[in-house]
């Protein structure tokens, strides 16, 4: 070993590895634990209303959604002596607005997304995109006490009209002349107030129509309605079923809108001018006030009843927008 | 020869470019034309016969208005051109249709709301007014503290997990991406209803028993966190990969990259999200009533008590039903539209700003 030897020292050979540091596995854990808290949340709500409400519905097993009686005696100390809850027009009064709700908001929805998309200029776009998505973001409060003062006079006169020219139809029936309050004009705030999410889905489902048959259509000498219906409604049909469904989704849970202008009976009642109705979120809200504790459990059950309602028309519709077009909004 | 091209340039510079698209000068009058036989026969149509009303004139309009264009067309071009014609009017209305419940509500709102505005509407509760009082007498002040409380603490709690949320979905991409995506569009399906149920069975009847903002603020976190957590999402969404990228190849771990790159790179997109999350929130009633109950007068204890708000002010006086306290929910009605469009205005001033700025 002499100083002129000069010694190479191969430096030792670094780690190569993907395995992630300590900090990044703290990141990740916590990150993937925050994603994963709308899972615990909605099991918790799914746990807590069937721990409460558990008793209702093993008394009532499945007469809770088939019958139609909200019924309870007490004696004179307050104890339950019996009881009876159903829920079935409540449920059905739920469905039936909502579907018409649905019905009434569609066309205009498509309808004005096909404007938006395919015909307005570009300062009518902009303006108009900015108004819906502020009528998206009303509360149902908005929408509830103008829908009382505003639109049931004009609901009223619509439905006597109606009941007028078409009164000869079993749904449209109505011979005790009673208007106010009925599925009609609660159906006519849902579809106002899902107008908007049903045209939001619709626009950005349109605007991804592939510009290439679009323009292969236009050079074939199509015109603008050739061209939509040869490809933007193939293109968008499944997308707009998908967005309509999670506007049935958000008509179904609706609660104060609907309390306001919505007369609630307990009786099936499918006339839907006829001023009587059902509706599970308003049942929750107008009981809830003087409900005693056991009433409280039925309501527990009632809501759970709505929630699974509506988890399962929004994983439907989550099933067709993702499949058939873009991501929903 | 040199005069000639002289002449030609001249007359080339003179010439227009062709707008062939365009309507034409005598399109335009004819289009006019059309729309003023339209308005005056629907407005005789109106006048004459059983048709009555704005609707009876608008339907009788858009009748008339689809018959001449889509028979001018007909004669024109074709069967073709008028059903585009038919169409094109079609679905002009149905956005006018869109257009006129917006328009009557928050015409309405400020129109019946506004002679309830005075400076002591924000200073004042209402503990010592009655319903019948006119709407001069006390005030929202309460109602407003109430929300803010409700508000701020529901942002604390939905905030994180909201953009914790986004950032699993854009940047981990584990394995449960496509499940949790489903869960927050489940989660922004539950009805308001039942996110204050749950709280009522979960929190409220086992342990504190008593209404409190706190529990009010629960619900309302519930059906803040998924809107916060979609637009985060679609914000992260747009931040170019290159920046992750750039953050790694310099040696930063992942979560230096997100937290020093991506997340202030997506500063005011994300602001915009909360906004969005507090506008959802704002107004929304029936967990309120639920939950936190209400009150005529100030309460700044989030955990004890009944709180009021604005939600909870309205319904009340509207449930009151004496046209004073009407037009106090008028009144509290303008007060939550004002606020609902700064916040809008503010999440759109800071979404058109360009991301990564």
């Amino acid at each position: 070993m002499s100083t002129t030897e000069t010694t190479y020292v191969i430096p030792e050979k670094r780690e190569l590895t993907t395995k992630p540091r300590f900090s990044d596995k703290v990141f990740r854990g916590v990150v993937t634990g925050g994603g994963l808290s709308s899972l615990l949340i909605l099991g918790l709500i799914f746990g807590f209303l069937l721990y409460q409400g558990f008793d209702i519905l093993k008394s009532q097993g499945f007469d809770f959604i088939t019958t139609s009686r909200w019924d309870i005696a007490y004696d004179e100390a307050g104890n339950v002596l019996s009881s009876d809850f159903g829920l079935s027009s409540m449920l059905i009064g739920t469905i039936l607005c909502s579907f018409i709700a649905v019905l009434i908001a569609v066309p205009i929805s498509v309808a004005t997304a096909l404007y938006l998309t395919f015909y307005a200029p570009q300062w009518i776009k902009k303006s108009m995109v900015t108004i819906i998505d502020l009528m998206a973001a009303f509360p149902s409060i908005l929408f509830g006490i103008w829908a009382y003062f505003i639109l049931m006079p004009s609901g009223v006169y619509w439905a006597k009209l109606i009941n007028h020219y078409l009164g000869f139809i079993p749904l449209f029936e109505n011979k005790d002349r009673y208007f106010q309050g009925s599925p009609f004009i609660a159906s006519l705030i849902l579809a106002v107030m899902i107008i908007p999410i049903i045209t939001s889905i619709s626009r950005e489902i349109f605007s991804q129509a592939p510009l290439d048959r679009i323009q292969a259509a236009y050079a074939l000498g199509a015109t603008r309605w050739a061209m939509i219906k040869a490809v933007v409604i193939p293109h968008g049909r499944n997308g707009v079923i998908g967005g309509a469904m999670l506007g049935l989704g958000r008509a179904m849970g609706e609660t104060v809108a609907v309390y306001t202008v919505l007369n609630i009976v307990f009786a099936i009642n499918w006339k839907i001018l006829f001023g009587v109705g059902g509706n599970v979120a308003s049942l929750i809200l107008t009981k809830f006030g003087e409900a005693s504790a056991y009433e409280i459990k039925g309501l527990m059950a009632a809501g759970l009843v709505l929630f699974v309602l509506t988890l399962m028309v929004n994983f439907a519709s989550d099933q067709l927008v993702r499949r058939f077009g873009g991501s929903g909004k | 020869m040199t005069m000639k091209t002289d002449t030609q340039a001249k007359t080339y510079q003179n010439v227009q470019p062709k707008r062939p698209w365009q309507a034409s000068v005598k399109d335009r009058v004819t289009t006019a034309i059309v729309l003023a036989i339209a308005i005056i026969s629907a407005t005789l149509l109106v006048k004459v016969t059983g048709l009555s009303g704005k609707l009876g004139f608008f339907f009788a309009f858009v009748l008339i208005f689809v018959a001449l264009t889509s028979g001018r067309q007909y004669r024109r071009f074709g069967s073709a051109s008028a059903k585009d014609a038919l169409v094109n009017t079609l679905v002009a209305a149905g956005t006018f249709l869109t257009l006129i419940p917006i328009t009557s509500i928050i015409f309405e709102v400020f129109s019946k709301g506004y002679k309830g505005i005075y400076l002591g509407l924000f200073t004042s509760d209402m503990s010592l007014n009655s319903p019948n009082d006119p709407a001069n007498v006390g005030g929202l002040g309460h109602a407003i503290i109430g929300t803010l409380i409700l508000v701020a603490i529901a942002l604390v709690i939905s905030v994180p997990i909201g953009i914790l949320t986004a950032l699993y979905l854009t940047e981990i991409k584990g394995r449960f991406s496509q499940p949790i995506r489903f869960l927050v569009q489940a989660m922004s399906g539950v009805p308001s209803i039942v996110a204050g149920l749950f709280i009522l069975s979960a929190i409220l009847y086992p342990i504190t028993k008593q209404n409190s903002a706190l529990l009010g603020s629960l619900s309302l976190a519930i059906l803040m966190i998924p809107t916060v957590a979609r637009t985060s999402e679609e914000v992260l969404n747009l931040i170019p990969n290159d920046l992750r990228e750039a953050g790694v190849a310099l040696g930063g771990t992942q979560w230096r990259t997100v937290a020093m790159i991506v997340v202030p790179a997506a500063k005011s997109g994300l602001l915009t999200a909360v906004i969005l999350g507090v506008a959802r929130i704002a107004g929304e009633t029936a967990p309120i009533l639920l939950l936190a109950g209400g009150g005529d007068r100030f309460n700044f204890d989030p955990f004890n008590g009944p709180m009021g708000s604005l939600p909870y002010f309205i319904w009340n006086s509207f449930k009151s039903g004496t046209p004073e306290s009407i037009a106090r929910a008028w009144t509290g009605l303008l007060v939550l539209l004002v606020v609902l469009l700064f916040l809008f205005s503010a999440a759109r001033f800071l979404g058109n700003r360009k991301v990564g700025k």
